[in-house]
């Protein structure tokens, strides 16, 4: 009988923070300006230049810690990790290694056997790299320094998953935490998330961890699972035939399906991590971290129920709203400017996920503001227009954030009210459809579809459906 | 009194009374550069234009009624402090053609006062040694006498305060690089607590040990510029906030019932007799001046250097890492590849002193080696602290020698580091304890050369440091003997 494998799971996930500010000066964080121009010269590493530590991802840090249940060290330092590369001005990152900021947190997340703890090691915090972009054209390679110095977290788990679908879980766990305390947007594919998959395999029952592989380069939770799944496969393999796993770090292909080995533990570098002396280690007294306990945000699972309390909408509904915090903003939002729970709740469950899934964006993509889903609901109730212009409406309010009442106005699409000039074209669409008329007055129910139908065409849509069939029927018995 | 005999508050005073303006005042001692400065090498970089410019633009300020305790008096910066637009090379060809496009906090706080900057000094290459003769760019000889080094590796500095060649200058001491050199140089240098003078725009060899401090002609100087380098600044997080900066106030003649002790350690083995004897006649003029001097003994001296030169090397070949020809400065001719390009041009970029500390900073970081040098580096750094609070304790003034010898001759140190780096015995655990240290000259060899007596004092005790050297400095009187090309010969 052939052997049966148990797959051992740990990751390292890296999150970059939402501050303005880098982590160790003042330039702003925002993406896409011109090459170098986010910079300064703390973070291109000019002679003399110092770092000072920006407080906010001291707050952000122990915040990810506290909603992850780590234990907040009160003392703790950076290090600097020492490597050449150009992407890294100063040679060395300033990292943690000696005394990182949290450790020994744990994250429940839901396994199809239910209820499961995956351990968090440790979390630091340390600065991105710059880039670099390798011009073949000019044979020459170019740096960009403003993402050195961006503020990131990274989350070392316990190798407590046995499964992709585990660390998708666990993944998706500390996504919605994250979001939640608004620490960062963590968006995989922008690489404002990014996880290192380290991987062995084992025999069920075997008590010793196989040798581990470490997997880099995963942009989104399907590339995660892929690797997880090719990974698990190529080591199988190796032990089935009587080879040996080796100890490396392997680039994941996700075009090809396929991983390749980067370097092994043999030509791993010394990093020479030493506690960095332009930083002084950092204290952290009761208040701080009352402050940042106070500050916590309601988490998914209290808004959850208060939501079931609260609004009587469906708990599917809760679920895929909750899911974001933004669309829960969104949705707290437009309730509190006085819109019907259940109102909101449809268009964002109808209209907003279907334009979603087509444009291939998430909830925090969405752009629209409570205010203006509030007027729009606001429109349809006071019948001020129908439901196929509303979703009209609603189309440009997500893709411009327009005001749909300014859009109505200007495009003209209000109902038209006046039961004079709608009784004009429905004795006209009449008048123009004798058959439907008999069809209709013979008890083809059906037929009254078409005639509102008539009806709406030749009011170009601006007319209430419910208002024509009334007044159709009216007519028809007379 | 000759112009250029003349202290910086001296000459500041006259500024402000019209007797002299600015601009004579930079042009007398940019003539004496030239005259003499083909014969010590003080500097790196002399800014002529810079320098008149600035002297005429600080004159029209003075006259429109700016005040400044030191405004209008011509400085020289050491090559290691960031000037913005002028170039900072720290004596390493790996920055020989380094422009900053800032200042260092120490800089731009002495021209907000006014200051008048000449030039940047030579040094040992990016601190790295106490000779100034591992400058990329020649060394600097001590006027006193030309065939000896001036001592480092702020010696361009030294130099240039002692030929005149400067009203005061700023130097950075690591491990004694202020202190050493104007013992050697016959002048007074100050190593504040460490976080009293911003870092920032300093380049950093042992960042835990770095500061900033004044080469300057007498103590009311060394005061007076303290008053302004030292700021508190955001931008340095090792920088401290002190309310006490008024070091002026301290100019006092009075050490009455000052507690003063010699350590023994000091005195011993390896001491040169006559700078002994120069020492302890200091100690005797403050004792007939009312102070308590006492012998003590301060442990864990022997321990000093090689624990300073774990951490310091450590710290240095992290801080230099970021030489490597990529953004700025040295790059090698001809390469294959990135390694290549990295190994080549800081090969040669850096001289052999330089390359030394790297190897054995990136030896004791090592996998395998921190626990057993760096860790037990740091926790005997703790303990000479801890005897340094113990003695204080029982002190105000600890007072012994700078350095065993007076300035060895050009060549006699680079053939041995272990001797010269044995030279730093006095000096370094100063660093090591983060506290202040006082040079002043306080008599001459037979050679001819200038005995430095050190005055250390406990953390944020620059005060009583000012008053012990004011006082003694008072009772010493003239120093040196006779000549016109050396400050303190003529007076």
């Amino acid at each position: 009988m052939a052997k049966q494998y148990e797959t051992v799971i740990g990751l390292e996930v890296h999150v970059e923070l939402a501050t303005k500010t880098k982590i160790f000066c003042g330039c702003s964080t925002a993406f896409g300006g011109e090459p170098n121009t986010h910079t300064c010269p703390v973070c291109t590493g000019m002679p003399g230049s110092l770092p000072v530590l920006n407080k906010q991802v001291l707050e952000y840090a122990v915040a990810v810690g506290l909603a992850t249940n780590c234990q907040i060290s009160r003392y703790c330092k950076f290090d600097r990790k020492n490597y050449f590369y150009p992407d890294n001005p100063q040679n060395y990152q300033i990292s943690q290694l000696y005394l990182p900021i949290c450790r020994n947190g744990k994250v429940e997340i839901e396994t199809e056997n239910g209820k499961k703890f995956i351990g968090i090691h440790e979390i630091h915090m340390e600065e991105d790299a710059g880039k670099l972009i390798h011009d073949e054209w000019e044979d020459c390679s170019l740096v960009d320094y403003n993402r050195s110095g961006v503020p990131l977290i990274e989350i070392v788990s316990e190798p407590d998953m046995r499964s992709a679908e585990e660390v998708i879980a666990y993944l998706e766990k500390l996504r919605m935490l994250i979001q939640y305390l608004g620490a960062s947007d963590c968006k995989l594919q922008e690489g404002s998330m990014r996880a290192d998959v380290n991987l062995s395999v084992r025999e069920v029952g075997a008590e010793e961890f196989g040798t581990r592989t470490e997997m880099k380069n995963l942009n989104s939770f399907r590339a995660i699972a892929r690797a997880i799944e090719g990974e698990r496969e190529r080591q199988i393999d190796l032990l089935e035939e009587g080879k040996k796993v080796v100890q490396e770090t392997r680039r994941w292909d996700d075009g090809k399906g396929e991983s390749y080995a980067m370097r092994s533990k043999e030509d791993a570098q010394d990093y020479r991590y030493f506690p960095d002396p332009d930083l002084v280690p950092i204290v952290l007294d009761d208040a701080f971290l009352e402050k940042v306990r106070a500050q916590q945000p309601e988490f998914r699972e209290e808004k959850m129920r208060r939501y079931q309390e609260e609004f009587d909408i469906p708990a599917y509904d809760i679920e895929i709203i909750t899911g974001s915090k933004h669309m829960a903003d969104i949705f707290e939002a437009t309730v509190a400017l006085g819109s019907q729970p259940k109102k909101v709740s449809n268009w964002l469950m109808g209209e907003t996920l279907r334009l979603l899934k087509e444009n291939g964006q998430d909830p925090e993509d969405i752009r629209f503001s409570p205010e203006h889903l509030a007027k729009l609901i606001s429109l349809v109730d006071s019948k001020a227009i129908n439901g196929s212009v509303a979703k009209e409406v609603f189309e440009q309010m997500f893709a411009k954030d327009v005001d749909p009442e300014k859009y109505v106005e200007e495009k003209g699409l209000k109902t038209v009210n006046d039961e004079g000039a709608l009784r004009k074209t429905v004795e006209e669409v009449i008048a123009n459809n004798p058959q439907s008329v008999e069809d209709y007055q013979n008890g083809k129910e059906k037929a009254i579809g078409f005639l509102v139908g008539q009806t709406m065409k030749a009011m170009k849509g601006k007319a209430d459906p419910g208002m024509v069939n009334q007044l159709l029927r009216e007519l028809l018995t007379k | 009194m000759e112009l250029l005999d003349m202290t910086a508050v001296s000459l500041a005073a006259a500024i402000r009374k019209k007797e002299v303006t600015a601009v004579e005042a930079t042009e007398a001692v940019l003539s004496q550069i030239e005259k003499s400065e083909d014969k010590y090498h003080c500097y790196v970089t002399v800014d002529r234009e810079g320098a008149l410019a600035k002297a005429r633009e600080i004159q029209k300020k003075i006259e429109a009624g700016f005040e400044g305790p030191l405004a209008g008096v011509p400085v020289a910066i050491k090559d290691n402090l960031c000037t913005e637009g002028l170039p900072t090379t720290c004596s390493s060809k790996i920055l020989e053609n380094f422009v900053p496009t800032f200042s260092a906090q120490a800089v731009l706080n002495l021209q907000n006062a006014g200051a008048v900057i000449l030039g940047k000094t030579n040094m040992d290459e990016f601190a790295m040694g106490s000779t100034t003769e591992t400058s990329a760019f020649g060394v600097t000889r001590n006027p006193w006498n030309p065939e000896h080094v001036p001592g480092g590796s702020s010696g361009g500095s030294a130099a240039a305060v002692a030929a005149k060649e400067c009203f005061y200058a700023l130097g950075s001491d690591t491990g004694g690089s202020i202190r050493q050199p104007a013992s050697f140089c016959g002048v007074v240098g100050l190593k504040p607590t460490y976080g009293t003078v911003s870092r920032y725009g300093l380049v950093a060899y042992g960042s835990s040990l770095d500061q900033i401090g004044p080469l300057c002609k007498d103590v009311a100087d060394c005061a007076a510029i303290m008053e302004i380098i030292a700021s508190h600044d955001l931008k340095d997080s090792t920088s401290m906030k002190r309310d006490d900066t008024d070091f002026t106030k301290a100019l006092k003649e009075d050490v009455k019932g000052m507690r003063i002790g010699l350590p023994r350690d000091y005195f011993g083995e390896g001491l040169d007799p006559e700078v002994k004897e120069a020492v302890l006649k200091a100690a005797e003029a403050l004792r007939d001046r009312g102070a308590l001097v006492e012998e003590f003994d301060l442990s864990l001296v022997e321990y000093a250097i090689p624990t300073y030169y774990t951490i310091a090397a450590a710290e240095a070949s992290s801080n230099l890492e970021r030489f490597d020809g990529i953004k700025y400065g040295y790059r090698t001719e001809n390469y294959e590849g990135l390694h290549n390009m990295y190994k080549k041009s800081r090969s040669e970029g850096f001289g052999p002193e330089v390359k030394r500390r790297i190897m054995l900073g990136s030896f004791v970081l090592s996998s395998g080696y921190y626990d057993a040098y760096y860790l037990k580096a740091l926790r005997v750094k703790a303990l000479i602290k801890k005897a340094f609070d113990e003695a204080f304790a029982k002190y105000d003034v600890i007072l012994g020698p700078v350095a065993p010898t007076t300035a060895p001759k050009l060549g006699e140190s680079l053939s041995d580091p272990l001797k010269m780096y044995l030279g730093d015995i006095y000096t370094i655990s100063i660093n090591l304890a983060g506290l202040p240290g006082l040079s002043m000259p306080c008599g001459m060899d037979s050679k001819g050369l200038p005995i430095g007596l050190q005055l250390i004092g406990d953390c944020f005790q620059e005060k009583k440091l000012i008053r012990t050297a004011y006082t003694y400095e008072k009772a010493r009187g003239v120093f040196g003997g006779k000549g016109e090309e050396i400050y303190g010969k003529a007076i």
